[in-house]
C-alpha cells in the first residue's frame, strides 16, 4: 500500500481550475520528485495535501486514512510535515524559537530536547546560531531552519516545496546533500523543484506537471535522459 | 504637589487606556484587523456591574466576574458570527466595516435595553485614598487600583506569551498565519482566544474606568475606546509593552493637557500628539517597520 495516495484531486481558487485531477503516489521510503514549470500546479498540489487548500473532486490518503478534508494544524501530528515555499520562517523569532515552534504538537519535554540536538547535529550553523533572530540568517540558513523546523515535529513523510529556490549554487548542493540524508535517515520526502536536474539526481521516481495535469511520469533516472524533459525542463 | 497629583490621575487613566489598549493591538497583532467594537464591549461590561450590582444587589467582586464572563461570551461571539466569515474575503476593508457596524449594533442595543438616560455606577471600589505629605497629595483607592491591576495584566499577559504553548501560538499566528498552520497551530482557535482576553480586560477596564467616572450611557465605551486605539497606534500596534506606554503617555497628556491648557481641547491635545508621533516615527514608538511581501 502507498504511504500517501492522490487520486483525481481538482483544486480551483475562485473560477479558476488550477489542479485539473492530479493522481499519484508515494511509497514509504521513496523520495518523489514533482517537477514543472511556473504556474504548473506544484505548490496547489502540496497545499492540498497538507490541508492548506481542500479539493472540489478527488481523495488525498495517508497512511489508509482518509485526509482530504483533514484542516492544516491537524496533519501535522498526523506525521506529515510542510517545508514551505519561501521558507517561512518565523522572523522576529530565534532560531530555538522556531524549532520549538516545529514541535508544538509534542508533548514530551525529553523527547523533544533529544529531538532538538539531532537537528542540531545535522544542522551544526543553526546550533552556532540558536539565539539569533531567524531574520537575521541568509537564505541557505533559513532553509535549513526551515527542513530543521519541519523534522522538529518527527515526520514520516516530508513535503518540500521548491527548497533550493533563490539560493547560491554552494547552498543549492548542500541542501540537496541534506534532503539525501533525511530520506537515508528514514523519513520519506515529496519534493517540489524547479530545479530539474538537481531534483530527478536524487530523485526515486518523479511526475512532471503541466497545466494542473500530470503528464509524465517514471523512474528519475529515465526522465533524466527522456528528450523531452531535456528540451524542456532541463534546458539542454 | 497639584503636579503630582495630576501625573498620578493621568497615570491612573492611562492604565485603563493600556488595558483597553492592549485589546485592540493583541487582536491587530494577531489578526490583522482593528476592531473598532472594543470599546463598546467596555460599556457592556460596565451594564453588566450596574445591573448586577444596583438592580440585583449581588456582591461587587461577583458582579465583576460575570461581567468578566459576560465580555468574554460576547468577543468571542463577535468573532465567530460577525468576523471570521470575512477573514479570507478580498478586501480587508470588509471586516473593519463590519467592526464599525457592529460598535454601533453594540450601542443601541445597549440604548434599547438600558434606555438613554445617565446611569450612576455604583461605588465598588471602597478602598481608603492614601494620604502623603501632610494631606497635601491625595491618591484615591481607585487610582492605586487601576494602577495596581494594569501593572498585574501586564505582568501576567507577558508571562503568558513567553511561557505557555497557547502564548507561542499566538506569537506564530501573529508573524504568519500559513507557516503557524503548518506547525500544528489552530489559527481560528488563537484568533478566538485572543478575543477572550482582550473582552475580559475590557471588561475590567470597563469596571476600572467607571469607578473612576461613574456616569454611565450607551456611548461610555466609544471615547475612551477611540483614545485606547489612539494609544495602542502611539505606542506600535501589535506590541504589547507599546500599548502599555502609550496608554499611560496618553492618560498623563489628556490630564496635563485638561489642568494646565484647556479642557475643552484635551481632546485636541490627544490627537495632536498622535499626528506628530506619526509623522515622526509612523510606526509607533515601539512599533517594528512594516515590511511589504513583494
Amino acid at each position: 500500500m502507498a504511504m500517501l495516495e492522490v487520486n483525481g484531486i481538482e483544486v480551483y481558487y475562485g473560477m479558476i481550475q488550477a489542479l485539473k485531477g492530479v493522481t499519484f503516489q508515494v511509497d514509504k521510503g521513496e523520495i518523489i520528485a514533482l517537477i514543472g514549470a511556473n504556474g504548473a500546479g506544484k505548490t496547489t498540489t502540496l497545499h492540498t495535501i497538507t490541508g492548506l487548500l481542500t479539493p472540489k473532486k478527488g481523495t488525498v490518503t495517508f497512511e489508509g486514512k482518509d485526509i482530504t478534508h483533514t484542516p492544516a494544524h491537524k496533519i501535522v501530528s498526523m506525521g506529515i510535515a510542510h517545508v514551505p515555499e519561501g521558507r517561512r520562517v518565523f522572523a522576529d523569532l530565534s532560531v530555538y524559537q522556531n524549532l520549538r515552534m516545529g514541535a508544538y504538537t509534542r508533548k514530551d519535554k525529553n523527547e523533544i530536547e533529544q529531538t532538538l540536538e539531532i537537528i542540531y547535529e545535522r544542522f551544526p550553523r543553526l546550533k552556532e546560531r540558536k539565539n539569533q533572530r531567524a531574520g537575521t540568517l541568509s537564505g541557505g540558513e533559513q532553509q535549513m531552519l526551515a527542513m530543521g523546523r519541519a523534522l522538529m515535529s518527527r515526520p514520516r513523510l516530508i513535503v518540500m516545496d521548491e527548497p533550493s529556490m533563490g539560493l547560491s549554487p554552494i547552498f543549492v548542493n548542500e541542501i540537496f546533500d541534506i534532503i539525501a540524508e533525511i530520506s537515508r535517515a528514514g523519513t520519506t520526502v515529496l519534493l517540489v523543484e524547479q530545479n530539474a536536474k538537481k531534483a530527478l539526481n536524487i530523485a526515486n521516481r518523479a511526475y512532471v506537471l503541466e497545466t494542473g495535469k500530470i503528464v509524465l511520469s517514471g523512474d528519475a533516472k529515465d526522465l533524466l535522459n527522456d528528450d523531452a524533459i531535456k528540451k524542456a525542463y532541463l534546458g539542454e | 504637589m497639584s503636579f503630582l497629583s495630576y501625573l498620578i490621575n493621568g497615570i491612573s487613566l492611562g492604565s485603563v487606556y493600556a488595558i483597553i489598549a492592549l485589546g485592540y493591538t493583541m487582536v491587530y497583532g494577531i489578526a490583522k484587523m482593528l476592531n473598532f467594537a472594543h470599546g463598546d464591549i467596555i460599556m457592556i461590561g460596565a451594564y453588566i456591574v450596574f445591573t448586577c450590582v444596583s438592580t440585583a444587589g449581588m456582591h461587587p467582586a461577583l458582579a465583576v466576574l460575570l461581567a468578566v464572563i459576560g465580555c468574554t461570551v460576547l468577543g468571542v461571539l463577535i468573532e465567530r458570527v460577525a468576523y471570521r466569515p470575512l477573514r479570507s474575503a478580498a478586501s480587508p476593508l470588509a471586516v473593519l466595516i463590519t467592526a464599525i457596524g457592529m460598535s454601533y449594533l453594540l450601542q443601541n442595543l445597549a440604548l434599547l435595553i438600558f434606555g438613554a438616560n445617565t446611569k450612576n455606577f455604583p461605588e465598588i471600589i471602597t478602598l481608603p485614598s492614601l494620604s502623603l505629605a501632610d494631606g497635601q497629595l491625595n491618591i484615591t483607592g481607585t487610582s492605586l487600583l487601576t494602577i495596581g491591576v494594569c501593572v498585574v495584566i501586564m505582568a501576567a499577559l507577558m508571562i503568558f506569551i513567553r511561557k505557555t504553548k497557547a502564548g507561542q501560538a499566538m506569537l506564530a499566528v501573529s508573524e504568519d498565519k500559513g507557516a503557524a498552520q503548518l506547525m500544528g497551530i489552530n489559527v481560528n482557535g488563537t484568533i478566538a482566544l485572543t478575543f477572550a482576553i482582550g473582552s475580559a480586560l475590557a471588561a475590567i477596564a470597563g469596571v476600572l474606568l467607571c469607578s473612576a467616572y461613574p456616569s454611565l450611557t450607551p456611548y461610555t465605551g466609544s471615547m475612551p475606546g477611540i483614545r485606547a486605539f489612539v494609544a495602542a497606534v502611539f505606542g506600535g500596534i501589535g506590541s504589547v509593552p507599546g500599548a502599555l506606554i502609550g496608554g499611560i503617555l496618553l492618560g498623563v497628556i489628556e490630564i496635563l493637557g485638561r489642568a494646565y491648557i484647556s479642557s475643552q481641547l484635551a481632546d485636541a491635545i490627544v490627537f495632536g500628539v498622535l499626528i506628530v508621533v506619526l509623522l515622526v516615527k509612523p510606526t509607533g514608538i515601539l512599533g517594528k517597520n512594516i515590511q511589504e511581501k513583494v
